[in-house]
């Protein structure tokens, strides 16, 4: 073997087509962290532009993907085996996330131009965190998997605590870390215990060697299975980790909020589905039935909390969007528990990305409402969404729209298919139990949706005489904030009448 | 009747379905220059009788141009995939059993947009009450029209929202809890018919109608099948309302504006039946034949207790509702369909298809009749309405009073009268029911059904008595009669009545043929 072809074995080729999305938001994010050393304060808004850029070009490097499987970072002795794969599931999820992140950026701009959160660590945390997100649906092994959530969550804990001097915020930010920081430890022990098992990180190796486990090694093995799934479990916000949700989200910034809510997520139910279809699914015995409880239990959780919320307590808002996502987290690990009792564990789990995506557009899409609304109730009660229709009358039909697709009542007929799809993968996998139970949790979830629907459509409050103008202009509203809610309802809109374009990934093989 | 191109039908039955919705999107833009009439309301409760004229006419000629001979097979059908992941196919296509059910929803839909251009129910602007009432219109026609199991579900779930807001915007006293409970007790039932829908789809790869229809079943194990009628019964039993779950019923009717209860009476409650007739007798035969003694027992204990609760509201002292009694008496008058479907014969079925159409004609005409008398007293109690002696419609306002016993009459099943046909057949079908049934069950349904009838009669003629007849010197006060637009509104229900009364075989003629195959399983 000659030298030159040593070294070439050594020395890996890069696909940078493949790896374009994130790296493009990781390279923006740290252009940005520059720039903002050398750009005057009042020219601090072009940040926000170059990370819309940067978020909208890495959104366009997808297109690139779309003609076929590519991966890169390959075993040099092996070129079967590889790190980063950008298969259709990479390039869906990646779409997810980045559209995700690019809808929490115009969300953004706002309240960035008014000062109230610093722009430069902002935009850099923000693309960081996104980077690591779209890193994590390519990642093919354990250790990047793990790097990728650490990329997607060290940022988002910043995030979360970004408003300074702001005691609830930076008390969010700690009780997010701290049980954060658990369960990805947890996380990394089960890793170690399933490469000492298997002695390999590479999920496909992983699954192959996982069949054949030396009988000493089984329950090794089986505890490593387990222990990975926490930390993801974490991120999706899964009962028993689902806790840190309703404060987090209520010390957050709004924005942070509905980024967690959507990205934080995706990430979370990616890594489940990396680990237990692709790397893990002859354990699938270990998994499935563990992901069915916890589905069960968290859409249970998050409904009743949800009901729960009283309409004229402060940020209750933000409080029942934060429990109904633990709700819809829960129907969104349905297919995942599924994909363990059939036989090709592949398929069942694209519900899953069906229905992220459906919530995805329609969550954002009520967090951006939501941050409307914050503009003249900061306190964002539920009762201050009484009367929206007046005020804002396209706002609260949007707003109304949102709610019923998570709901899943016509005129949301995107919500409503996307649930279908869900009850059908688990009535597939002969899950009638769990189909039964979340039929319950979607009557209790309609109840407090359309409790809130109602209320947009009520009279004002006659109030009329403590306004000190009553004929006081109403604040225009920011173009970035019309642009995200007009996106996210056209999104659901075009998506009710043609939901195949997202339900098709219900049906196809994915990886 | 008349020939008219296969595409032209599947025009039309295509614009019955989404012209309401076009309509509705189109009642929220401001009126084009030319259509601005005298103010924006008038010219938007206009736009509302326009859309649904349109639509009736529309209805009528599919009506017309239906092949009257060949009532059994699908017509006017449109078959476009829509969501091939789910295999939802956009599923278009009447017979003889939507068919007189599209074009009842059509003509009330008509006869409340015309009412309500005349008669505005209080409330906010009508704007949003005429979209949503063609919203309503649309899922409700879309329900007798689909054939694909999700469709119908989405059509069935789609009148809710609609339904809601009519009653908790427009609605009277108690509109809010009213609404609520309508809401709440039909979601709850439809999401554990979707299970039982899915169950049925995927068990057999398929949710087309007449492909499950044509299996009769044969591609079901019983067990799936009894989970299924399980299911989606509870579901469309809500819906009916089947006595135990129709305790929202009373509460809606009370509290919605006329209008609504008109709808709600005439139409909606039709779409639970129908979806009995559509769904659960062809596709589950086996899971039926399970059920059909409790549903029967089921509707025969709702038609005793609805004629028991009219009886006490009628009371004297009772301070009853009158719009409560027509809705208790709807719990009855659907006991009787579902008794009918229970039986699982044709002669059954067609009782209750055509109990079905009379309901809607009679109930819709009463509910008109008792709003109208609720704009001109103020009051529906009829304690408050009789007085001491009555309140003596025949001598303040003779033809209010004589439409009011002759809709009184036609409900409790007046032979020469729509009621008294559906009624008959369906006691007919209980006589005789299908041969896995046991006979002797069924006959002591029929004869306490029959006494029930008997019930009927007795609260039906009280209101008469209470309501129409009096002393008009006791509180002289005056009392407008039948206006001009009252007139165009009710005519066409009271002649209907007549017409199904006296010539049942034009419906029968209809339904019959359609009952014959669903029963068989596509080999008629």
């Amino acid at each position: 073997m000659s030298s030159t072809l040593a070294a070439a074995s050594l020395v890996q080729s890069v696909d940078w087509t493949a790896v374009a999305p994130p790296t493009i938001a990781a390279v923006v994010g740290l252009a940005v962290l520059v720039a903002d050393l050398f750009v005057p304060q009042g020219k601090k808004p072009l940040l926000g532009w170059i990370s819309l850029a940067g978020l909208t070009a890495a959104l366009a490097s997808l297109l690139l993907l779309l003609d076929g499987d590519r991966e890169t970072f390959c075993l040099t002795s092996d070129a079967g085996v590889c790190s980063y794969t950008a298969d259709r599931f990479t390039v869906v999820i990646q779409l997810l996330v980045l559209a995700g992140a690019l809808l929490t950026a115009l969300l953004s701009v706002t309240p960035l131009k008014n000062k109230e959160l610093p722009a430069g660590e902002y935009w850099f945390l923000l693309l960081s965190s996104a980077a690591g997100a779209a890193l994590l649906p390519a990642s093919r092994d354990l250790a990047t998997l793990v790097v990728a959530l650490e990329v997607a969550s060290l940022p988002a804990f910043a995030l979360v605590g970004l408003r300074r001097g702001d005691r609830r915020s930076s008390e969010a930010a700690l009780k997010f870390f701290l049980s954060s920081v658990t369960a990805t430890a947890v996380t990394l022990l089960g890793v170690s215990f399933v490469y000492a098992a298997t002695g390999t990180l590479h999920l496909t190796e992983v699954a192959a060697k996982l069949t054949a486990v030396d009988g000493d090694l089984q329950t090794l093995a089986r505890t490593g299975v387990a222990l990975t799934l926490v930390g993801f479990a974490f991120k999706t916000a899964a009962v028993p980790f689902h806790f840190w949700v309703p404060d987090t989200y209520i010390g957050a910034p709004l924005p942070v909020a509905a980024y967690l809510s959507v990205v934080g997520k995706a990430v979370g139910f990616t890594g489940l589905i990396l680990v237990t279809v692709v790397a893990f699914p002859s354990y699938a015995d270990v998994w499935a039935p563990a992901l069915a409880v916890l589905a069960a239990l968290t859409m249970t959780a998050g409904n009743v909390a949800a009901l729960r919320q009283q309409a004229g307590r402060a940020f209750s808002a933000v409080r029942l969007l934060a429990w109904s996502s633990v709700g819809q987290a829960g129907y969104l690990l349905v297919p995942i528990a599924a994909a363990g009792y059939v036989d090709d564990p592949a398929d069942a789990i694209g519900a899953t990305v069906a229905y992220a995506l459906m919530y995805a557009a329609v969550n954002l899409g009520a967090f951006a409402v939501a941050a409307l609304v914050a503009r003249t109730a900061p306190e964002n009660r539920l009762s201050d969404y009484r009367g929206l229709y007046a005020r804002h009358p396209l706002a609260a039909l949007a707003l109304g729209f949102f709610l019923l697709c998570l709901a899943g009542l016509p005129p949301g007929i995107i919500g409503l298919f996307a649930k279908v799809t869900v009850f059908q993968a688990a009535v597939d996998a002969g899950l009638g139990w769990l189909a039964v139970v979340m039929a319950l949790n979607v009557v209790i979830a309609l109840y407090y949706y359309l409790r809130w629907t109602a209320v947009l459509f009520r009279a004002p409050e006659d109030e009329a005489p403590v306004r000190a103008v009553p004929h006081a202009p109403a604040r225009a509203v920011p173009f970035p904030l019309t642009a995200a809610i007009a996106l996210t309802a056209v999104a659901g809109i075009v998506l009710s009448g043609a939901p195949q374009m997202v339900l098709r990934f219900s049906e196809t093989v994915l990886f | 009747m008349i020939d008219i191109s296969e595409s032209v039908m599947q025009f039309l039955l295509a614009l019955i379905v989404a012209g309401p919705l076009i309509g509705a999107a189109a009642a929220l833009l401001p009126a084009p220059p030319g259509l601005k009439g005298e103010s924006p309301d008038q010219a938007v409760l206009r736009h509302g009788v326009t859309v649904t004229g349109v639509i009736l006419i529309a209805a009528v000629v599919l009506a017309l141009g239906f092949d009257h001979d060949h009532p059994a097979t699908m017509q006017a059908t449109t078959d476009i995939s829509w969501i091939p992941a789910l295999d939802v196919r956009i599923h278009l296509g009447v017979d003889g059993i939507s068919l007189p059910l599209l074009v009842l929803t059509a003509l009330l839909t008509f006869l409340c947009a015309l009412y309500s251009y005349f008669k505005m129910p209080t409330g906010p602007s009508p704007k949003a009450f005429v979209a949503l009432l063609l919203v309503l219109e649309s899922g409700t026609l879309a329900t007798f029209a689909v054939l694909d199991l999700l469709l119908f579900f989405l059509a069935f779930e789609m009148v809710l929202i609609p339904m809601y807001f009519l009653i908790a915007r427009w609605g009277g006293a108690q509109r809010a809890q009213a609404a609520w409970k309508f809401i709440l007790y039909t979601l709850l039932g439809s999401v554990v018919m979707l299970l039982g829908l899915l169950l049925i789809g995927l068990k057999s790869g398929t949710f087309d109608m007449l492909a499950l229809a044509t299996d009769n079943g044969r591609g079901l194990t019983t067990s799936v099948q009894v989970i299924a009628v399980l299911a989606i019964g509870i579901g469309l039993a809500v819906k009916t309302p089947m006595w135990p779950l129709h305790s929202w019923l009373p509460d809606a009717h009370t509290a919605a504006p006329t209008v609504g209860s008109v709808l709600l009476a005439g139409v909606l409650l039709k779409m639970g039946t129908y979806g009995f007739v559509r769904i659960l007798l062809p596709v589950a035969p086996d899971g039926m034949r399970e059920f059909a003694p409790y549903l029967a027992a089921f509707a025969v204990v709702g038609i005793i207790y609805g004629s028991l609760a009219c009886l006490a509201l009628a009371k004297q002292g009772a301070k009853g509702d009158l719009k409560r009694l027509i809705a208790y008496s709807s719990v009855g008058h659907m006991g009787f369909v579902l008794l009918g479907i229970a039986t699982m014969t044709p002669t059954g079925v067609n009782g209750a298809l055509f109990a079905n159409i009379a309901h809607g004609l009679i109930t819709g005409l009463l509910f008109f009749l008792v709003g109208a008398l609720k704009d001109r007293t103020g009051t529906t109690d009829l304690d408050a309405l009789a007085g001491r002696t009555g309140q003596a419609l025949y001598g303040k306002a003779p033809r209010f009073g004589a439409l009011l016993a002759f809709g009184a009459v036609a409900s409790l099943g007046l032979p020469g009268l729509a009621g008294f046909w559906g009624e008959m057949l369906a006691l007919f079908g209980a006589f005789r029911p299908a041969e896995d049934l046991s006979r002797p069950a069924f006959l002591t349904f029929m004869a306490i059904a029959a006494f029930g009838t008997l019930l009927t009669a007795a609260y039906m003629l009280i209101v008469v008595r209470r309501v129409c007849m009096g002393d008009t010197t006791e509180r002289p006060q005056e009392l407008a009669d039948i206006q001009g637009y009252e007139f165009a509104a009710w005519t066409p229900l009271a002649a209907l009545t007549v017409l199904a009364g006296l010539w049942p075989a034009l419906l029968l003629g209809l339904t019959d043929p359609a009952v014959q195959k669903l029963l068989a399983g596509g080999k008629a």
